[in-house]
């Protein structure tokens, strides 16, 4: 006798369970704690961190840890989290000419004031497995720190982008005519056509895969009518500073590091607008050059309204990127498809019974006429 | 009949805290009271002028997009202790996510919930509207994943939106026609496209458009909620809701030559049942309380003879109850 499909409820508690399980792995193998996750796959973190739109790197990587490494999953815990603290301000705008810099480099100027420094990078590494590491730092002692530098770094570096605006060959963020209240993507749905507040705040949460892509997409002539130059990249601690109403001061919260990127990309001029380089900003949370870069890229593509440039390529095209760079809604949506649809498809499977029925019989009618004609 | 029997108690003993306490750290029915109160102007709005998607500012919530979202924040902005809640999900209380869905509402809300149609003061629905007929007072919430009805004509949010202002629906009706003009009929099965009140096209959720007589001039109250479009929109009790069709090409729904097999129900939706590996089948009420409803009542179906294969009658409409 057939018995209807039960037990959903015992069977999501066991999945529970089981993937604690699984999440946990062999128990002879120590157990991650937080401070490593923090302190060792602090990139993680802040890719976490910034597509979370929340600075807590604690918070990150417990969700790392809880996500066992999937960064999607570790965003979305984060997302999840975050829509549920209250807000009680905002805070004034952080001033990244005052970062304590720990990397700054321009490749459109051999030298600049302030002079280029490399800092922690990947870029100069020969990307070879390094079986060194296979062994802890305390059992293999040959791992070496980094020497002090002889003279400190200096602070208050101006961008280099403000270097190049006094020559007039640089937009003017006025031009975007938005100094009103800046819009707040995560309180407000996204309407078009979205501001460049929407637009960057869009950006600055989506998908670096996503982003990085569309990057990409324009290098390879799918948009860009130029090529675009990193007229810099900083990464370095800012200082975050917060006006209490009882005050009516500025105190500092904190501090938090973030990476910072403007890039130049080529406009001819047009009509209303003189010849001029216009800048593509990314901002990130911690260091994720990779999508700071990519996002300045894809926002000057997508200026292309503003400038009054044709608007033909999938990166140029707001609604296309806005609407599908967010990763949290993405793999939401197409996971999505794992719950039950058989209602649907039942509706389906009726209409294609039908259509095929009278496919078949239009079939052995179509054959009928053309025996009548060969007699 | 004991209306209290079928009622889960909110202080469960038997699942450790699981299901038996309300969260720490979070507040009631887990949204913000300034969030709730946002969603709530939206669902006015949305009320007042029926069929009309309202934009709203559609807050992340800890199941994914796509799972019941929007649906979700209706509720919570919704729920008070008093109230019972149901959810479904394609008609049956006890698929996974819609046990998932409830148990969300008895940790955050602490609330009372129910398969019992008739008991709900809230009820939380995917794809499906109950066979039950819903009464005044009651609200069914929708899960929507693209409230958009023109979206797959048009995937333009700026086009579409102008469309609605002018009602300005041409496009439809023209893939409505190209429908019968190249297959004869229709091909809409489920997400079947609607006017509400005379004025604006609406899409009902990807209801099976079985379900779509229902929705007309239905007494509760309709809400519908897309999170990740971040929209709401709604149907006022007792509001026509129209199918699109033509004059010579009426609306039709789906219909079986079958009746369910658990409690022979020869006008409920029906899931098909895939029984073997040669595909023998039975048909079985998609609306699980329903079911169980005319069980409990001595009604019974067949269950000898599994079919083989599937036929549709759509047009002919008649049941053969075995």
């Amino acid at each position: 006798m057939y018995v209807a499909v039960k037990g959903g409820k015992e069977a999501i508690t066991n999945a529970h369970k089981l993937l604690a399980e699984k999440r946990r792995g062999d128990p002879r193998v120590p157990e991650l704690g937080i401070s490593q996750i923090k302190e060792q796959l602090g990139l993680s973190v802040d890719r976490v961190m910034t597509e979370g739109s929340l600075y807590d790197s604690e918070l990150a990587a417990i969700a790392i840890k809880q996500a066992q490494g999937d960064l999607v999953e570790a965003i979305f815990l984060v997302r999840a989290y975050r829509t549920t603290l209250s807000r009680f301000g905002f805070s004034i705008p952080i001033e990244t000419t005052r970062m304590q810099i720990q990397r700054r480099i321009s490749s459109s100027f051999k030298d600049i004031p302030g002079g280029q420094i490399l800092g922690p990078t990947y870029d100069y590494t020969h990307r070879l497995i390094d079986f060194t590491l296979r062994v802890p730092e305390n059992v293999n002692s040959e791992i070496c720190r980094a020497e002090s530098a002889e003279k400190a770094i200096q602070n208050n570096m101006t961008r280099v982008a403000d270097l190049l605006a006094n020559e007039g060959l640089l937009d003017n963020e006025a031009t975007y005519g938005n100094n009103g209240p800046v819009a707040d993507l995560t309180r407000d749905p996204l309407e078009l056509p979205a501001g460049r507040d929407v637009r960057l705040q869009n950006l600055a949460r989506g998908d670096e895969g996503f982003i990085l892509s569309l990057a990409y997409s324009l290098q390879r002539g799918f948009g860009a009518s130029g090529h675009p130059f990193l007229g810099e990249i900083r990464y370095g601690k800012v200082t975050v500073e917060f006006v209490p109403e009882e005050l009516g001061f500025p105190i500092e919260i904190g501090e938090i590091p973030i990476t910072e990127c403007i890039m130049f990309n080529r406009f001819m001029g047009s009509s209303d607008t003189p010849p001029q380089f216009i800048k593509g900003y990314g901002l990130t949370f911690g260091h994720c050059e990779r999508k700071a870069m990519a996002m300045s890229i894809v926002d000057y593509a997508l200026s292309s309204r503003e400038l009054g440039e044709k608007n033909e390529y999938p990166a140029q095209d707001e609604e296309f990127v806005l609407f599908h760079s967010d990763n949290v809604q993405a793999a939401g949506f197409v996971e999505h498809l794992k719950l039950p649809h058989y209602v649907d498809f039942q509706a389906d499977l009726v209409l294609m019974r039908n259509r095929l029925a009278e496919f078949k019989n239009d079939g052995r009618k179509n054959r009928g006429i053309e025996d009548e004609q060969a007699i | 009949m004991n209306r209290q029997s079928n009622i889960q108690s909110k202080a469960g003993t038997k699942n450790s805290c699981i299901d038996s306490c309300i969260m720490e750290g979070y507040n009631y029915a887990y949204l913000d009271e300034q969030t709730k109160r946002m969603i709530r102007r939206t669902i006015l709005k949305a009320v007042a002028i029926p069929g009309h998607q309202v934009p709203f500012g559609s807050r992340e919530m800890p199941l994914p997009y796509g799972w019941g979202t929007g649906g979700m924040q209706i509720t919570a902005s919704l729920i008070g202790s008093k109230d019972i809640l149901k959810v479904i999900d394609q008609g049956a209380d006890d698929t996974t996510n819609a046990v998932s869905i409830r148990r969300f509402f008895s940790r955050t809300a602490g609330v009372l919930t129910t398969t019992r149609t008739q008991e709900a003061t809230l009820i939380q629905t995917r794809h499906r509207i109950p066979e039950t007929h819903l009464i005044k007072d009651q609200i069914i919430i929708y899960q929507v994943p693209i409230p958009e009805p023109l979206r797959f004509i048009e995937p333009r949010d700026k086009e579409v939106r102008r469309m609605h202002a002018l009602k300005e629906y041409g496009i439809m009706y023209v893939k409505l026609y190209e429908d019968i003009a190249r297959h004869g009929r229709i091909a809409k099965a489920f997400d079947y496209p609607v006017l509400v009140n005379g004025r604006y096209i609406m899409s009902p959720s990807p209801i099976p458009k079985f379900d779509n007589p229902k929705m007309n001039r239905m007494p509760a109250l309709q809400l519908f909620g897309a999170g990740r479009e971040k929209r709401i929109y709604a149907v006022p009790p007792y509001t026509e809701v129209k199918s699109l069709d033509f004059d010579d090409y009426p609306f039709e729904v789906e219909r079986w030559p079958l009746c369910c097999a658990l409690c022979g129900s020869d006008s409920s939706y029906l899931d098909e049942i895939i029984l073997d590996d040669k595909g023998s089948k039975l048909f079985v009420c998609s609306d699980t309380d329903h079911c169980n409803k005319r069980v409990d009542k001595g009604y019974r179906g067949n269950q000898e003879k599994p079919v083989q294969e599937a036929k549709t009658c759509i047009r002919t409409g008649e049941r053969k109850c075995a």
